[in-house]
């Protein structure tokens, strides 16, 4: 089974040099701490920034210069700042190569719901919605099962919906599965896990074609 | 033609009961501090608020939902203030949570004199009920409106008397756009100058945006998750 660190570590190798990716809060932000050495990744915040640095030095820290998680951030150099209809404009028109989200549910037709639980949780869809209706390349970083035990992979979403037929790929502490025509499509699986814990904690369809490989983690 | 004015409560004096407003800023970032305390001084009620976000329970936009002086909050992400959270469970205040690129563009497409946009945010969800969609080169997109506010309350870090404007880093955020989308603009400035002292090449927001503009006082810039490394 993975931690939150080595989601963010496996969804890291999906990055390709020259790519601009944006970050999602919670695990997604993790990953900007896996860019393999030797590519040129830009990172997208959609408050308005190209070219988000690490967090600043205790005593560094700029009100003025924050990311979508409301963190004090730095910036590298030839990054460049602009306003929100701009920031949306540029993941509207596909110019951002990945977006990396976290999300309560995906079902097996790549459906997302991230946003609302009625009646208990209300905060809003940010930028979410926005983000899944445009980006080409969209992966989920998640848990494979809520705080309950239950499979957060469903063959339909049960939440409010936060996009359609939108996820590509999702990464879970258990899995990497890739959402075919067909269903959920089982890729690779942690380290320590089996197939049939995964299909047990999986309640959308999940294929399995022939022998399913370990994820390998670069020390 | 008179823009500069004294300070915040000169700015807003007109600001009445049951006005539409929109205010700038990305969390607390960015945000009008000075006409949001003058607005919690003047206790203007029954307003609508259009802002990305609501505040936090003491400060920003959170400071007018304590006094209940807010009808209805537009945004699109609320996640970090109780007393909104209250009273949206509650019943007391109305509220509509639309997409954040969506959002922008609406401030954008007033600004701009286009009456609306076409954007693919929220297709197949509960955005999308009750809207006009259509499909362009096989994808769908939803029609939605150019927003009509009384009052742009923004904040940028430097602007001159004629109300040409400058932001600061990521606090730019939804700030330009809002100037450009109120029938009355407000500015209010870290630093305010004579015109020819900025760089007319450094401009974000031309003057011709701004009505009202003040150089404010006593900025808090409070932030909101202080994050730093080893």
């Amino acid at each position: 089974m993975l931690d939150k660190n080595q989601i963010a570590q496996r969804i890291a190798r999906e990055l390709k040099d020259g790519y601009y990716v944006n970050l999602g809060i919670g695990i997604p932000t993790l990953v900007a701490n896996y860019i393999p050495e030797g590519i040129t990744v830009t990172l997208q915040s959609e408050n308005g920034l190209l070219g988000m640095g690490a967090f600043p030095l205790a005593g560094e820290e700029d009100a003025d210069l924050i990311n979508a998680g409301k963190q004090t951030i730095t910036t590298l150099p030839g990054s460049a700042f602009f306003d929100s209809a701009m920031s949306f404009g540029m993941i509207r028109a596909g110019k951002v190569n990945l977006t990396v989200l976290g999300a309560m549910e995906v079902s097996e037709s790549g459906d997302i719901a991230s946003w609302k639980i009625p009646g208990k949780l209300v905060k809003g869809m940010g930028g979410a919605m926005d983000l899944v209706a445009s980006a080409k390349n969209i992966i989920v970083a998640m848990m494979h099962t809520n705080s309950k035990g239950e499979s957060k992979l469903l063959s339909k979403c049960q939440l409010p919906l936060t996009g359609i037929k939108c996820v590509k790929k999702v990464v879970t502490d258990l899995a990497v599965i890739e959402i075919t025509d067909k269903g959920f499509l089982l890729l690779e699986k942690a380290p320590g896990v089996s197939v049939e814990e995964i299909k047990n904690k999986t309640f959308g369809k999940l294929i399995v074609d022939g022998d399913i490989p370990d994820m390998i983690f670069e020390q | 033609m008179r823009k500069v004015y004294l300070n915040g409560d000169e700015a807003i004096h007109d600001i009445s009961n049951g006005s539409i407003i929109m205010l700038g800023g990305f969390g607390l970032c960015g945000i009008p501090e000075n006409c949001i305390a003058a607005l919690e001084k003047k206790g203007t009620k029954e307003l609508t608020c259009i802002s990305n976000n609501a505040g936090v329970d003491d400060f920003g936009i959170g400071l007018l939902l304590k006094k209940k002086q807010l009808k209805k909050m537009i945004a699109s992400y609320v996640g970090e203030n109780r007393e909104f959270e209250r009273q949206l469970l509650s019943g007391e205040l109305e509220v509509e949570l639309i997409p954040q690129g969506t959002l922008a563009t609406r401030c954008m497409a007033t600004g701009y004199g286009m009456p609306a946009i076409f954007t693919p945010a929220g297709v197949g969800t509960e955005v999308a009920t009750g809207k006009e969609s259509r499909v362009f080169n096989g994808k769908e997109y939803l029609l939605e409106y150019a927003f009509d506010a009384d009052f742009a309350l923004v904040k940028a870090w430097k602007g001159d008397s004629f109300g040409n404007l400058i932001y600061r880093e990521t606090a730019r955020n939804f700030n330009p756009l809002m100037a450009m989308a109120g029938k009355i603009t407000i500015a209010e400035v870290e630093e305010l100058v004579a015109p020819g002292e900025l760089n007319p090449n450094e401009i974000h927001t031309p003057g011709i945006y701004v009505h009202r503009i003040f150089q404010g006082s006593n900025y808090e810039k409070r932030i909101e998750q202080r994050t730093v490394r080893n």
